[in-house]
């Protein structure tokens, strides 16, 4: 079961140079906001797929319920 | 032919609805909140749409993933397009831009004549709920 802490170095590491806030109130479902230079350019969709990436197949619907995210570009 | 009849299924359904979601539930009954909250953003808009169940078979959202490379359920797709999932519909809600992307001139306008489109011949393989009528 992973924290809040342990997503946002999980982001941090996954997308060099962003920063990232996590929260959640039960371990399962997340809130994310991430700001990231790597995002410019890209879409909404682009934007939450690289954070989607970083995690494995069925991880996020599965031990992780819900990762709500916001993106933005610095 | 394909061997993955299912997911030939799913990406006909996403090519043949102008705005199709895929969700938990139906939008008379959803079945997780942030499909809920997705399908109140659409129809906050006016914008008819079609939606597909995609608990009655793991299959589907398996395959759904696979073809949007999208983990997470709601997705909502627009002309073939994946516009994004539950976050990502209500920001653009918010922003006034969903209605833009749906095609729908923010409440001012009479509602426009929607043309009802004849059931395609044959049930689908997917349980769409069209509510394009």
């Amino acid at each position: 079961m992973p924290t809040a802490e342990q997503l946002k170095e999980r982001i941090e590491a996954g997308i060099p140079g962003s920063r990232a806030e996590v929260e959640t109130a039960d371990e399962v479902h997340f809130s994310a906001r991430v700001v990231a230079g790597a995002f410019s350019g890209l879409s909404r969709v682009q934007q939450h797929q690289l954070v989607y990436g970083l995690f494995a197949p069925g991880e996020l619907g599965g031990a992780i319920h819900a990762l709500s995210l916001k993106t933005e570009t610095p | 032919m394909s061997d993955n009849p299912l997911r030939d299924a799913i990406a006909e359904a996403i090519d043949q609805n102008d705005v199709i979601l895929f969700m938990k539930g139906t939008p008379e009954q959803p079945m997780c909140g942030f499909s809920a909250r997705t399908v109140a953003a659409l129809q906050a808009t006016g914008a008819p749409f079609a939606a597909v169940d995609i608990l009655p078979d793991p299959r589907i959202r398996q395959e759904l993933s696979a073809l949007s490379n999208w983990p997470t359920i709601p997705q909502l797709f627009v002309h073939g397009e994946l516009v994004g999932g539950a976050d990502i519909v209500g920001e653009l809600y918010e922003t006034g831009e969903l209605a833009q992307i749906l095609g729908v001139e923010p409440p001012a306008d009479a509602p426009a004549e929607a043309p009802a489109e004849a059931a395609p011949a044959g049930a689908p393989p997917l349980q769409i709920d069209n509510r394009l009528g």
